[in-house]
């Protein structure tokens, strides 16, 4: 006998009369189960939903209609063809966005933040990143501020908070060493005890745009005689200081993205100190966090997409765009598919995150794969460029102008699995932490 | 945004779970196919006198008036267990067609016995010549009399071997045309075919069915092509549901083996070199857990063009990464996987029954490139 009309029975139980009125022996294939509850339905049940709310879509047009207002004529000219920001123009549409409140999408209200909501703050940088604006430096607003929220005392909330948002203070990220890479609770840049200062000695590195920052968050070792990750302390470095060097390096992209970072002897308060002294671990910990939500790329690997569809849609081969050959549309469609698998990632997380959950295990796989899927967008484009691919920074017209920073755009992305902790070292955490695999070999 | 279950729904979940564990153990499929039993009939009377077999139907219909999401559901769970019972086959591929292209007398006739787990329906749309393509099938139905008589032949007929009707698409001169034949009807010859999931299908070898109009589904045309159209992504959606079940727990059961599996004196998910590849199976399930997400939800999209777009994006997905996720569970489980006696190579078996039914990756991401929105 079928359940009544619009009611489901869940649970497994056998003991309905009308059954056994009906005196079926198939139901005896069942061992007698009283574990289970013979719970009953009623009504339809929701459906899930896909869509974002009315509130949100008129937040995503209040963003659309802002990005093509402010954006000043000459950062709009670079974005039409993706050519590269120089750090003025950074620095520019920071100081826009600020004046807009949406420097820091994810800085509460109390922090001087917009107040928005998980959704907004997604549809916000979605939004910047499809429409090709310059990205703001992280190592302030999305890493230094909220540990400074999280673990500052007030004093250092109110002397550093508004000066990173309003992008007054640049700053830079001090963690890498020479000798401490993706094992960088060994790192040795000393701080030694003298009063009321520290005084640190030793070398930084790949600290990215250190030449143009005021300031640099390092760990530093201020005990050897502990276990490494408890002798480590979350200091806060002022640039200017005496015996500070940054000396910049080009990367495979040609650009001086990277520095080597030089303390010598170098004078630093120590209420320049977040969090407590010796528990600098912690405070990284929690900021590596913070970066890996960042790094899924969604918007990013969108429009690079774009790019590369309109790329082959201009490209002819043998009498017909490069977009119409099968071969070629399938290569596309299939990155284009993880692309929307990686986005529905996104969506899960997001959609979590609106409900007030703790990140899911679907979050850790945002940073590998989306760095992985940008990488591979890159790698696409640059294969359907064809020769043009070779063009490195040529303005001699051979290539189209929109399509000359792809190579070394191309080469950078190479760091995408590197930073922000290797994907190696993601899949370690992942192995010992979601799978619970013993410690590894 | 919203990717909750409800408490009605959880519970579901959980009721499709108690179910898998202690009444449907992966041991009740391996005697079934021993006995080469496409499924347990008892069983399947079973699940519709829980209701489940009701539930995507309109209450005009008589079902539950439910929808994907709780479809998605169960298949999972079932998924999970290896359960042959035919849910995908009998309830949302042919169902869901006689559902949309039925009137109500045929609802009663045929989809009301099958929602109480009496009979079990089969959709018998592939064929040979026209591969993964619906649209124009080789089969012809012509006028006789007041009925019609119907020739042709249908292959992986899913759920077909043991089902006590088919929902057959023919050509008519008015365009594709839906019809309800019985096994045993005349000039049905039905040929049962042993599948490498141990599940079964069946070819339709039809010579002059000769059937009555009243077993004609709604008009022929281009209406009819596109009830059958839906329902083939309904099918391939909870295909994706389905394979994620079988995807998620061959990663469990991938993950235990490397726990308990020791050599050189430590168990061997402590080599970081296994425990990256457990992780690059980790990740193609929840990827393929979003895309299933995804092809539910969307799979009653008003938009047909939304809706195919994301059933192949998902459908290509459940090829690739459950083609990735079986076959590393079967190196990570070493000389033991490739035993029939161990489960994971039945689950690795689904998978690509899976991946070969109602459209496979290439023709998901043609279908995906040449949608509207690429």
């Amino acid at each position: 006998m079928r359940a009544p009309r619009g009611e489901l029975r869940v649970g497994l139980g056998h003991k309905d009369p009308g059954i056994r009125a009906q005196g079926r022996s198939s139901i005896n294939i069942f061992p007698d189960d009283r574990s289970v509850d013979n719970a009953r339905l009623s009504g339809r049940m929701p459906g899930m939903d896909l869509s974002f709310s009315a509130e949100d879509e008129t937040f995503r047009r209040e963003v659309r209609t802002f990005l093509s207002e402010a954006l000043p004529d000459g950062l709009r000219a670079k974005a039409e063809i993706d050519a590269p920001f120089a750090m003025e123009d950074v620095m520019q549409w920071h100081r826009i966005l600020f004046s807009r409140k949406w420097a820091a999408p994810g800085w509460p209200a109390e922090f001087g933040g917009p107040g928005l909501s998980p959704t907004q703050r997604f549809i916000l940088t979605e939004e910047l990143e499809l429409a090709g604006t310059p990205q703001l430096s992280p190592f302030g607003l999305v890493m230094v501020g909220p540990a400074i929220m999280q673990f500052g005392t007030p004093q250092q909330q109110q002397r550093f908070l508004p000066k990173i948002l309003s992008g007054e203070e640049v700053w830079c990220q001090g963690y890498s060493e020479p000798g401490a890479g993706s094992d960088l609770a060994s790192l040795q840049c000393k701080a030694e005890d003298d009063g009321d200062s520290f005084i640190v000695n030793g070398q930084k590195t790949w600290t990215t745009y250190a030449q143009y920052a005021d300031w640099i968050f390092c760990l530093v070792r201020t005990n050897g005689k502990v276990k490494k990750q408890a002798g480590i302390t979350f200091l806060l470095i002022d640039m200017k200081s005496p015996g500070v060097e940054a000396r910049p390096m080009l990367t495979i992209g040609e650009q001086p993205a990277f520095c080597d970072t030089f303390f010598d002897n170098v004078r630093v308060p120590k209420e320049n100190v977040v969090g407590k002294i010796d528990a600098g671990w912690t405070v990284a910990k929690a900021l590596l966090g913070h970066e890996r939500t960042l790094l899924a790329m969604v918007g990013l690997s969108q429009r690079l997409l774009r790019r590369i569809k309109r790329i082959a849609a201009e490209t002819t081969v043998g009498g017909k765009s490069m977009l119409e050959h099968g071969a070629w549309r399938g290569k596309i469609a299939r990155l284009e598919i993880e692309l929307e698998a990686l986005k529905m990632t996104n969506y899960r997380v997001l959609a979590g995150a609106q409900l007030g959950h703790a990140p899911g295990p679907e979050s850790s796989i945002l940073k590998l794969r989306g760095t992985e899927i940008n990488q591979r967008m890159y790698e696409l484009a640059m294969e359907i460029m064809g020769h043009d691919a070779l063009s490195w920074y040529a303005a001699d017209g051979v290539v189209p102008a929109a399509e000359q920073g792809i190579a070394p755009q191309f080469c950078y992305a190479r760091a995408n699995t590197i930073f922000g902790g290797s994907n190696e070292i993601q899949k370690n955490i992942i192995a010992k932490w979601i799978l619970g695999l013993p410690s590894g070999k | 945004m919203d990717f909750e279950l409800s408490p009605e729904q959880k519970m579901l979940a959980q009721t499709v779970a108690s179910f898998a564990k202690q009444r449907s153990p992966v041991e009740r499929f391996r005697k079934l196919r021993e006995q080469q039993q496409p499924w347990d009939p008892q069983v399947w009377a079973h699940m519709g006198e829980l209701g489940w077999l009701s539930v995507p139907f309109s209450e005009d219909a008589g079902g539950f008036g439910a929808g994907m999401v709780e479809v998605a559901i169960i298949v999972e769970g079932l998924g999970r267990a290896l359960a042959p019972e035919p849910y995908l086959a009998s309830v949302v591929l042919a169902g869901m067609t006689l559902a949309a292209a039925g009137s109500q007398d045929q609802h009663e006739r045929w989809l009301t016995p099958m929602m109480e787990g009496e009979t079990a329906l089969s959709l018998a749309y592939a064929e040979r010549a026209t591969r993964y393509d619906h649209g124009e099938p080789g089969t012809v139905a012509a006028r006789d009399g007041s009925g019609w008589r119907i020739s042709g032949e249908k292959v992986f007929a899913l759920g077909g071997a043991q089902a006590q009707h088919f929902v057959v698409s023919a050509q008519t001169p008015d365009g594709l045309g839906l019809f309800v034949l019985d096994a045993e009807g005349p000039g049905v010859d039905r040929r049962v075919v042993r599948t490498i999931d141990g599940q079964g299908a069946a070819q339709l070898v039809l010579d002059g069915a000769t059937v009555g109009d009243e077993h004609r589904l709604g008009e022929p045309g281009p209406s009819a092509r596109s009830v059958l159209g839906h329902a083939i992504d309904r099918g391939a959606a909870a295909a994706c549901s389905e394979g994620l079940g079988v995807a998620q727990t061959m990663l469990d059961m991938t993950v235990a083996h490397l726990k308990e599996r020791e050599q050189f004196g430590v168990p061997i998910g402590a080599f970081q070199v296994l425990q990256h590849r457990a992780v690059d199976m980790f990740v193609e399930v929840q990827l393929l857990r979003s895309m299933s997400v995804l092809a539910t939800v969307q799979s009653e999209h008003d938009d047909p063009q939304v809706r195919q777009r994301a059933i192949s994006a998902a459908k290509a997905t459940l090829a690739s990464s459950g083609r990735f996720v079986s076959h590393e569970a079967i190196q990570l489980h070493g000389g033991i996987g490739i035993t029939d006696e161990h489960d994971i190579g039945l689950y690795f078996k689904r998978m690509l029954s899976l991946n070969a039914v109602l459209g496979d990756e290439q023709h998901h991401v043609e279908r995906f490139a040449a949608g509207a929105g690429f």
